[in-house]
């Protein structure tokens, strides 16, 4: 069996940056295992422009945001395997270790001993099959990511008359896309009352382009034996249910689902990892260590992020906190606080803070259940209200932090509990 | 005189934008709740720009696609017409991110380029 210190499972932006954070932090031994043929991940298909903002300071592609971090693992000599496809990580018996358990179609199966293991899997869409849309089972129903892929990687049209469900960031950029390649795209249809997607993608991407939203509208029908041949939407009422007598036929060749993102953690689970149903990803605390000593997760696999700047900075700490780990074992029963999101928070990551180890300023990201006009993100200790920070807009579309400081955590000895919700201004 | 209503992306409150011109100028910018709203409106109604990106086809690369951008943003009316001037361009790899697909795109004075890393086959 082969030792490495760190493994990383996922070459996209998470395993990326936490690869050179690790290095960076002492660790030399780091493997990165990524089931693609390249490095890079779903980032090499976001052909579009708006990457790296933050990070860069400029407006990157996906694919120069990608060849940024690539260029810092190749440069730091971080060895990787790609087309492999991790298929089990388990704990070792009289050790701390992971075995991870990989194969691919040079080396067959095998396993790896590590001390440290950084999930960084991403995550996937939401299927058909669990959407429950009615209709029959044609050829031409897409998932926004895999038509992405297929135009932009490939080179491929997966269609010509297009309906597209979910508003989605990747269901608007591949209204735009497909557009620009000579397709007609008739209509976005949205379950819910507001878009899922950047403001920013509803102008440039439909406005721009005179794409009609419909907003609390789905797909009832689909017909089409061998091939989509039409799709009826309706209007939906409060209850989300279609309001007969409201619906409409849309001749079209393809359906695009952009209908929400799932962390993908099957790994995380077969090494026994706590999952939050509320992100479907791992439980964490402020060093992104999940409930086993010496796992780690960053990037999609932990939470759904709309910026990838933040899933950089992320993967920063889990790299960062892997190689301590790495270095001095597991850390010190410590006092954790946990953080309760209420009123209108629907979680927090991380979940838990141990305040005598945290860093001297801790990001802490969530997302809200419903949009919100006029409030403030209220942060109590105990019952103490620590900071009310105004927001004029707030929607389940956009992630929102607070920043709590390691000094101001140790005012407060007794503490129990964190909580942070949504107040009126 | 003439009004649009434009939808603002300055930041994620879109407030609705109502834009007065009179002889292709803006006389009034309404509904805008920063100057952030009035500055993207008098742009987006006298000048509206975006960065136009697209995919050519490569031969001899390890990816038969490489993706491309305008390298900076062109007259928002020369979209279709950026798209069409790269329709049938392939180039040979290998390429690297900020190689000239296409100079001058579309009479727009802006250069296509590559912004993706194709290696030889």
């Amino acid at each position: 069996m082969k030792n490495y210190d760190i493994v990383i499972v996922g070459g996209g932006p998470a395993g990326l940056a936490a690869a050179v954070s690790a290095r960076d932090h002492g660790t030399d031994s780091i493997l990165i295992i990524e089931r693609d043929k390249e490095l890079g991940g779903i980032l090499n298909q976001c052909i579009h422009n708006g990457f790296g903002l933050h990070t860069f300071k400029e407006e990157l592609t996906g694919p120069e945001y990608a060849s940024r971090f690539i260029d810092q693992v190749l440069d730091r000599g971080i060895e990787y395997k790609l087309n492999t496809m991790v298929m089990d990580i388990s704990t070792m018996e009289g050790s701390s270790d992971k075995k991870v358990t990989a194969m691919n179609r040079t080396d067959g199966m095998f396993e790896i001993q590590a001390k440290a293991v950084i999930l960084a899997m991403g995550c996937r869409e939401r299927s058909r099959g669990a959407l429950n849309i009615p209709g029959y089972r044609p050829a031409g129903i897409f998932s926004a990511g895999t038509a992405q892929r297929l135009v932009n990687m490939e080179g491929y049209m997966p269609g010509r008359e297009v309906v597209i469900l979910g508003s989605g960031d990747i269901g608007l950029i591949m209204a735009r896309r497909m557009t620009l390649e000579g397709a007609k795209v008739k209509v976005v249809a949205e379950l819910m009352p507001y878009s899922g997607g950047l403001k920013r993608n509803i102008v440039q991407c439909l406005d721009d382009f005179d794409i009609p939203l419909k907003l609390s509208h789905t797909v009832i029908d689909i017909e089409g034996k061998e091939r989509v041949e039409a799709v009826t939407i309706a209007e939906v009422g409060p209850d989300r249910k279609p309001i007969p007598g409201t619906e409409e036929r849309y001749t079209c060749d393809t359906l695009l689902l952009s209908c929400g993102l799932i962390p993908e953690n099957e790994l995380s689970k077969s090494v026994g990892v706590e999952i939050n149903p509320v992100t479907s990803g791992p439980v964490v605390n402020d060093s992104l260590e999940t409930s086993i000593d010496g796992v780690f997760a960053c990037g999609n696999v932990l939470h759904v992020h709309d910026l990838v700047d933040y899933v950089s900075q992320e993967a920063i700490t889990a790299g960062k906190n892997a190689a301590a780990y790495v270095k001095n074992g597991a850390a010190a029963d410590a006092k954790a606080v946990e953080i309760l999101p209420v009123d209108g928070v629907r979680y927090t990551v991380p979940k838990f803070i141990r305040p005598t180890e945290m860093d001297d300023n801790l990001t802490v990201r969530f997302r809200v259940g419903d949009v919100y006009k006029n409030c403030a993100i209220a942060t109590y200790f105990n019952d103490t209200l620590i900071s009310k920070r105004k927001r004029p807009v707030m929607a389940p579309g956009e992630m929102e932090q607070v920043i709590l400081s390691k000094s101001k955590l140790n005012e407060f000895p007794d503490l129990e509990k964190i909580t942070i919700r949504i107040e009126q201004a | 005189m003439n009004t649009r209503e434009l939808t603002c992306i300055g930041c994620p409150l879109g407030c609705t934008v109502t834009v007065t011109m009179e002889n292709g100028e803006v006389t009034a910018v309404t509904g805008n709740t920063c100057p952030k709203g009035d500055a993207y409106a008098r742009k987006e109604v006298t000048n509206p720009t975006r960065i136009v990106t697209s995919t050519v086809r490569v031969t001899g690369g390890v990816a038969p696609m490489v993706n491309v951008k305008t390298a900076s943003d062109i007259p928002k009316d020369k979209i279709f017409d950026c798209v069409e001037a790269i329709k049938d361009i392939v180039v040979a790899a290998p390429v690297k991110i900020g190689d000239v697909v296409l100079s001058d795109v579309a009479g727009t004075g802006v250069d296509m380029v590559a912004a993706r890393n194709i290696a030889v086959k």
